[in-house]
């Protein structure tokens, strides 16, 4: 992920590249829902329909959710962002059966910071997704659950 | 049939915690009816919109793996003590529902 990083970093052109295309892809959320990325039943097509498929992993987010999670139909999260000019953070559930949970936009004066309760069919890695400076960055917490809460 | 959204705006500082708790069954459509087996239908709000003194502070997209009666807290820099925070939500079967609240 670092290499990745470098690369792109020193690549002058790539990186234009890549704010062009990602100010488009967010231009575009923040008028209508990624159904793709809703829609995706894998964590890989979630982040694909994302487009975080290279986002790169950060410690700068902070993802704050119970060790265990004893019933998975209500489980808190919290995201914290300290990556300057952050505009998104979506929460993903990584083996739910859909797994992207939730897409905030914020506005220049909200703080980048989410707090919600969400659903977990099992045990699985919470990721956060956070767009920052047109750049993706993600971190993610494990939640174990003893009971889930997405079907029945 | 949507009850009404419960809010507290305070401030800390310069900065507005604004905590949101809305009324929803959030059904994934997963979930089965346990008498006659039945598929209970998708019902969950999708779309979230906060506003404070009528600007966009938070937009949000959600699928149905939100928690039932969902549950939101975010913080806004700026406001002021007295400002008026709109939060409204739209689900997949085109209800809706909105409630304001003054910063205090």
């Amino acid at each position: 992920m670092n290499l990745l990083r470098r690369y792109i970093l020193k690549s002058a052109s790539a990186a234009a590249a890549l704010a062009v295309t990602t100010s488009l892809i967010s231009g575009n959320a923040l008028a209508a829902r990624n159904t793709a990325a809703f829609s995706a039943k894998t964590l890989a097509d979630a982040l694909k329909g994302m487009d975080a498929e290279s986002a790169t992993e950060s410690h700068d987010i902070i993802v704050k959710a119970p060790d265990i999670a004893e019933n998975g139909a209500v489980v808190p999260v919290e995201v914290t962002s300290n990556i300057a000019d952050t505009t998104n953070i979506s929460i993903l559930a990584e083996k739910n059966p859909n797994p992207l949970i939730a897409s905030f936009n914020l506005s220049d004066g909200t703080l980048p910071f989410i707090a919600t309760r969400i659903k977990m069919a099992k045990t699985s890695n919470v990721r956060a997704v956070v767009t920052a400076g047109g750049k993706l960055y993600t971190a993610v917490k494990e939640v174990k659950v003893t009971m889930g809460g997405c079907g029945g | 049939m949507a009850e009404a959204i419960k809010m507290r705006a305070t401030m800390s500082g310069d900065i507005a915690d604004i905590q949101v708790l809305m009324n929803h069954p959030m059904e994934t459509g997963l979930r089965k009816n346990a008498k006659t087996g039945e598929k209970i239908p998708a019902h969950f709000i999708n779309e979230v919109t906060a506003t404070v003194n009528g600007v966009v502070v938070l937009q949000a997209d959600w699928s149905s793996a939100i928690a039932k009666n969902p549950y939101l807290h975010f913080k806004v820099k700026g406001p002021k003590a007295g400002d008026k925070v709109n939060v409204s939500w739209k689900d997949n079967m085109g209800e809706t529902n909105s409630a304001d609240a003054v910063i205090s």
